[in-house]
């Protein structure tokens, strides 16, 4: 099987991540319950015509996508493979309640086209006039690393050479207000460097468009190689220790190997326990780093840890502000990525220097 | 009738999204489709369910948009005698 690389990295969040040059120099801090992202000059990068009709969504994926694509050099790839949780969902919610507002009639085309999950998938391809695999998995919180690991088998078997993997998720407000009403979104407002304080049950709800190149042929500006991916439904707390270890044996690594850990800690005090068995128990002697008190909790919120990660490989540098503890490495080759959401979707992300 | 022009721009810029567009800049004999507004055929059947929607007007035979949907000029003209809302 060939290994699989990550030749670049697109990113539209609640941080100035668009531009490809930059890393968190700037930070944005917040105080909310909710955090959208920073939106770069759309115009700047999709034509007017073609962006009256698209979604917040579909437009911060043209932006992370076309900055990927640029990155590698690349014009077109061989297939696209998009994650999302809730894909398109304002227009899905615009449509829905056009259906119920008019009785049924007068239902327009337009928000009907973006209402699928596959919308993000389907506008990329158009764009570029890519014609080969074009996926979404609509998988939770592990909709990205599914996305991830079909992109993985296919360049390991050279069903392609280069693919398009993302992850999005928009912030609409029937969306936040119906996971306010279930608890799953803080009910008071949370400044962002509070979030590890936070002794309250719900997330910072956020969004965001993470896109990378993965490809089976190494060049010298690649940003890592992706060793392996894992996602499980459910792990019982006592049992997530056994599961990280298994999953590092099968890749001949092990804990000290793991140069930093980047944990998907939300603030949630009903669910933060999972990274705090780690942080103070088998990865105590490791770096660890944070990232949601900076883009805010979603579905594929995983993306910005995949994009932090592959920074932090090709700068060798952690930027304090993701700095979960005050362990150095000497140097940074090896990292582990562990998120979940509520106790389920959990992943796990192992990428090397290359 | 310069009233329901005017109403007819504001519609279209709203409901077509063209955010940059005001309504002084549609004329009103400016083609709509093509190299006027630029329009297209999803628009077509976003016009068609605005002419059902706000005005009462079903079209029988959607080959009609053609030349009702040519400018603000035609479409006023067909709503000021067809509609019944």
């Amino acid at each position: 099987m060939k290994p699989v690389y990550i030749h670049s990295v697109g990113s539209v969040s609640a941080q100035k991540t668009f531009e490809n040059e930059e890393f968190l120099n700037e930070i944005r801090e917040y105080n909310d319950t909710t955090v959208k992202v920073i939106d770069p000059n759309y115009k700047d990068f999709i034509p007017p015509a073609a962006a009256r009709r698209m979604a917040r969504g579909i437009k911060m994926s043209a932006v992370s996508s076309k900055n990927a694509l640029t990155e590698a050099g690349l014009e077109n790839v061989d297939a696209i493979i998009v994650g999302t949780g809730l894909g398109c969902i304002g227009d899905s919610e615009r449509f829905v309640s056009d259906i119920i507002k008019n009785d049924e009639q007068f239902l327009t085309p337009t928000r009907f086209i973006q209402s699928s999950h596959n919308t993000v998938a389907g506008q990329i391809a158009l764009g570029l006039g890519c014609k080969g695999h074009n996926f979404t998995f609509v998988h939770s919180a592990i909709s990205f690393e599914s996305s991830l690991i079909d992109a993985k088998m296919m360049l390991e078997n050279d069903e392609a050479i280069t693919v398009l993997v993302g992850g999005v998720d928009e912030l609409v407000d029937h969306h936040v207000e119906t996971h306010r009403l279930i608890g799953h979104i803080k009910k008071e407002p949370l400044a962002s460097q509070d979030l590890l304080k936070s002794k309250t049950e719900g997330m910072v709800m956020g969004e965001g468009s993470h896109f990378f190149v993965l490809s089976n042929e190494k060049t010298p500006s690649s940003y890592s190689e992706l060793l392996a991916v894992r996602t499980f439904n459910t792990i019982s707390k006592d049992r997530l220790n056994q599961k990280i270890n298994r999953f590092l044996e099968s890749q001949q690594v092990s804990i000290e190997d793991i140069d930093l850990i980047i944990l998907g800690n939300n603030g949630d005090i009903n669910f933060d326990d999972y990274y705090k068995q780690l942080t103070t128990g088998i990865f105590a002697n490791t770096a660890q780093a944070y990232y949601k008190h900076l883009s805010g909790d979603f579905d594929t919120a995983s993306g910005f840890a995949f994009w932090l990660a592959n920074k932090i490989l090709k700068t060798q540098h952690i930027p304090d502000v993701v700095k979960l503890n005050a362990i150095e490495s000497s140097s940074l080759k090896t990292i582990l990525i562990y998120n979940q959401y509520r106790g389920e979707n959990h992943s796990l992300t192992l990428i090397r220097k290359c | 009738m310069s009233e329901l022009k005017l109403e007819l721009k504001e519609k279209i810029i709203e409901q077509l999204n063209l955010e940059d567009v005001s309504v002084d800049e549609i004329a009103d004999n400016d083609p709509l489709f093509g190299e006027g507004l630029g329009l297209d055929s999803i628009d077509a059947l976003e016009l068609i369910v605005m002419l059902d929607k706000d005005y009462g007007i079903k079209l029988a035979d959607p080959k009609e948009g053609r030349k009702i949907f040519e400018s603000i000029d035609t479409m006023a003209a067909y709503i000021a005698a067809n509609r019944s809302n």
